[in-house]
């Protein structure tokens, strides 16, 4: 019922499989010891309980998702088939325009706030996780999001899908990311091959998952559409995050001339922030997280489709 | 003096006690430690005393694999389970004449002392760097120059003795119940605080700072809650210590003392924490100075999760816990 503990795509950018990672969380999560009567400001960890806690955790979402109501079911199977028909308007509207134009040229304008739409609508994820660790994940707002608020605040009622806050926030936000920080508001690289390339992989990642997660819902999954979500990534998780890398890279020289989205000293708050700095860093921190859910895409895949046992390396 | 062996197993010796009478019984329970992942037999011990607790087994255990020191093992009685307390005693464990424990590798441990010196001298130490405007940071003209803003020195002060108190409370004052930690924390912390102290300490002592938008009113409001939070702090501090005789484990409800600052526990279970974020807030105040914000934000959605971990455990080894209390916010949070 629900998402899958990965919630990963099927492929896609680094971004469709950033909820799969093994979360490398910032934070550490783990509570005190009872009674540690001096434990300080700082990381206090029962290094013997993290594993524990967190397979039972696993353990305690996979109860939950079988308890989910009829309500929260129906609604999962809407948004999620709502999620699959926008992905198709999107794939449709993209193949139409190549076949009229036969350029690329201009595709992203005109597809954009189908895009858009859709993007930000699926904020709604990550309030469809539970929130033990009380972090909601304050996002942009653009013209779209303000419809989506009322339905996260029911959302976040709900509570059903075990993927952590943290994971899904980082998905969801990446995407975020790259459609209205990079895509929209750097006009010049909209024209780039780049933009086709992960335009394309986000849209197939995302059709094969939305309708993987209906289809689950419904109690009535094909064998093709799991081993689509389960094969596909193998080349679209590549393809995505090469489009884009590229597009950020295009982005670098305008970001520099223009110097925008960045506060310079001195300012009343005695901050500052350049980012083409942040981009850079962005870029560099591909590295470590793409291997990393590319493995795990993998290993989820030895596992649900070869039936294999697979022994999770220890914390 | 004889020697009887049963049937069942169990190894009985008839031993002389002049102390208690003639003969005094004493049980052998033999113990093996299999790998809790491969269940491989890595180790068999005859001859523990049922009175022996886990700590003297690990001990033994370290014997034959002198690479797995007692800190870094977890001994459980099941290979999903929890790990076993070195202070529980083999007799009361629900274990056979054959104890099976299931051995797991924690990695390599660091201890708690080591870290916290480490991960509080690197802030005070960072801070002073900049604050001295070194070379290479701030640019030629710059160099080992000093601020004409007199918050600049006060936030400098302020920084310094937070965490000088730290290290003076970690080397004193705290009794830790765990002796060790992962390894790999004290990277994730170091990089935490270090990383912090040097972006905060980088605008603080920039020479383009610019002062608090309501002048000294704002910097005096803002010192006396860092200071008032900082006593509390170790007023605090001291209050859990004294808590806890030497050595010992015990765990007792907190409760106010004399001290007024304890008087917070009426309301709050880890006034600690309540108050380090009350300093940080000062701090953020008087230096009005986003990235301090941040961290204070930062630290204190970490210690949110921490106290609210502490007061769960609390309520459910303390049938009798005051229910005004609250994690770590009176009333809310």
């Amino acid at each position: 019922m629900g998402r899958l503990t990965e919630a990963a795509a099927a492929g896609g950018g680094a971004s469709a499989a950033r909820s799969a990672g093994p979360p490398p969380a910032p934070l550490s999560l783990s509570s005190t010891s009872p009674g540690c009567a001096a434990a300080m400001a700082s990381s206090e960890e029962d290094g013997t309980n993290g594993g524990a806690s967190e397979a039972s955790e696993e353990r305690e979402a996979v109860g939950k998702r079988r308890r989910l109501g009829l309500l929260a079911t129906i609604w999962l199977t809407f948004y999620n088939i709502a999620m699959t028909a926008g992905w198709l308007v999107l794939a449709i509207a993209m193949v139409r325009f190549y076949m009229e134009k036969g350029t690329h040229k201009g595709l992203y304008r005109s597809i954009q706030k189908t895009l858009k739409f859709f993007q930000t609508f699926a904020l709604l994820e990550t309030h469809l996780k539970p929130v033990e660790t009380g972090i909601y994940f304050m996002l942009l707002t653009c013209d779209f999001f303000c419809l989506f608020v009322c339905l996260q605040i029911v959302h976040c009622l709900i509570g059903i899908v075990p993927t952590s806050v943290l994971v899904a926030g980082v998905q969801v936000s990446s995407r975020i990311f790259m459609v209205w920080l990079v895509t929209h508001s750097i006009k010049p690289i909209q024209n780039e091959e780049s933009v086709v390339l992960f335009l394309v992989a986000w849209t197939v990642t995302e059709i094969t998952r939305y309708s993987f997660y209906t289809f689950s819902l419904l109690d009535h999954l094909p064998y093709f559409i799991k081993w689509a979500r389960y094969n596909f990534f193998i080349i679209l998780y590549p393809v995505g995050v090469a489009g884009e890398l590229l597009t950020i890279y295009a982005a670098l020289p305008y970001v520099k001339k223009t110097g925008m989205f960045s506060i310079r000293l001195p300012n009343k708050y005695n901050v500052s922030f350049d980012y083409y700095y942040f981009l850079l860093i962005t870029m560099a921190s591909y590295i470590p997280l793409f291997p990393q859910l590319y493995f795990h895409m993998l290993r989820q895949r030895r596992k649900v489709l070869h039936g294999e046992v697979i022994v999770e390396k220890d914390d | 003096v004889g020697h009887l062996h049963l049937s069942l197993g169990t190894s009985k010796l008839w031993v002389p006690d002049s102390i208690r009478g003639p003969y005094f019984l004493i049980c052998i329970v033999q113990v093996e430690i299999l790998d809790a992942k491969t269940r491989e037999k890595l180790c068999f011990l005859d001859k523990v005393e049922p009175q022996a607790t886990i700590a003297e087994i690990k001990n033994l255990f370290t014997k034959t694999h002198p690479q797995w020191y007692p800190a870094r093992q977890s001994l459980r009685l099941d290979p999903k389970g929890k790990s076993l307390k070195d202070e529980d005693v083999l007799q009361k464990l629900p274990v056979g004449t054959t104890a099976t424990l299931y051995f797991r590798d924690l990695g390599a441990q660091i201890s708690w002392v080591t870290v916290f010196l480490t991960e509080y001298a690197g802030p005070l130490f960072i801070y002073l760097l900049f604050y001295f405007r070194v070379p290479f940071i701030y640019g030629r003209k710059y160099d080992f120059t000093s601020s004409r803003h007199t918050v600049v020195h006060l936030a400098c002060i302020c920084h310094s003795f937070h965490y000088i108190k730290r290290l003076l409370e970690t080397l004193f004052v705290h009794r830790f119940s765990h002796g060790t930690m992962p390894l790999r924390n004290i990277f994730k912390n170091c990089t935490y605080y270090w990383g912090f102290a040097a972006w905060m300490a980088y605008y603080i002592n920039h020479p383009l700072y610019t002062p608090p938008t309501y002048g000294a009113q704002q910097v005096k409001l803002a010192l006396a809650i860092f200071v008032i939070c900082q006593l509390g702090n170790f007023s605090i501090h001291m209050a859990l210590r004294d808590l806890r005789p030497a050595g010992s484990k015990t765990r007792k409800i907190p409760y106010p003392t004399r001290n007024p600052f304890t008087w917070l526990f009426l309301l709050v279970s880890c006034p600690n924490y309540t108050y380090e974020v009350g300093s940080w807030i000062g701090f953020a105040i008087m230096t009005q100075c986003l990235p301090v914000a941040l961290f204070s934000l930062v630290g204190f959605t970490q210690m949110t999760i921490w106290a609210k971990g502490k007061h769960r455990s609390y309520l459910k080894e303390f049938r009798d816990y005051p229910p005004l209390r609250m994690p770590i916010i009176p009333f809310l949070l």
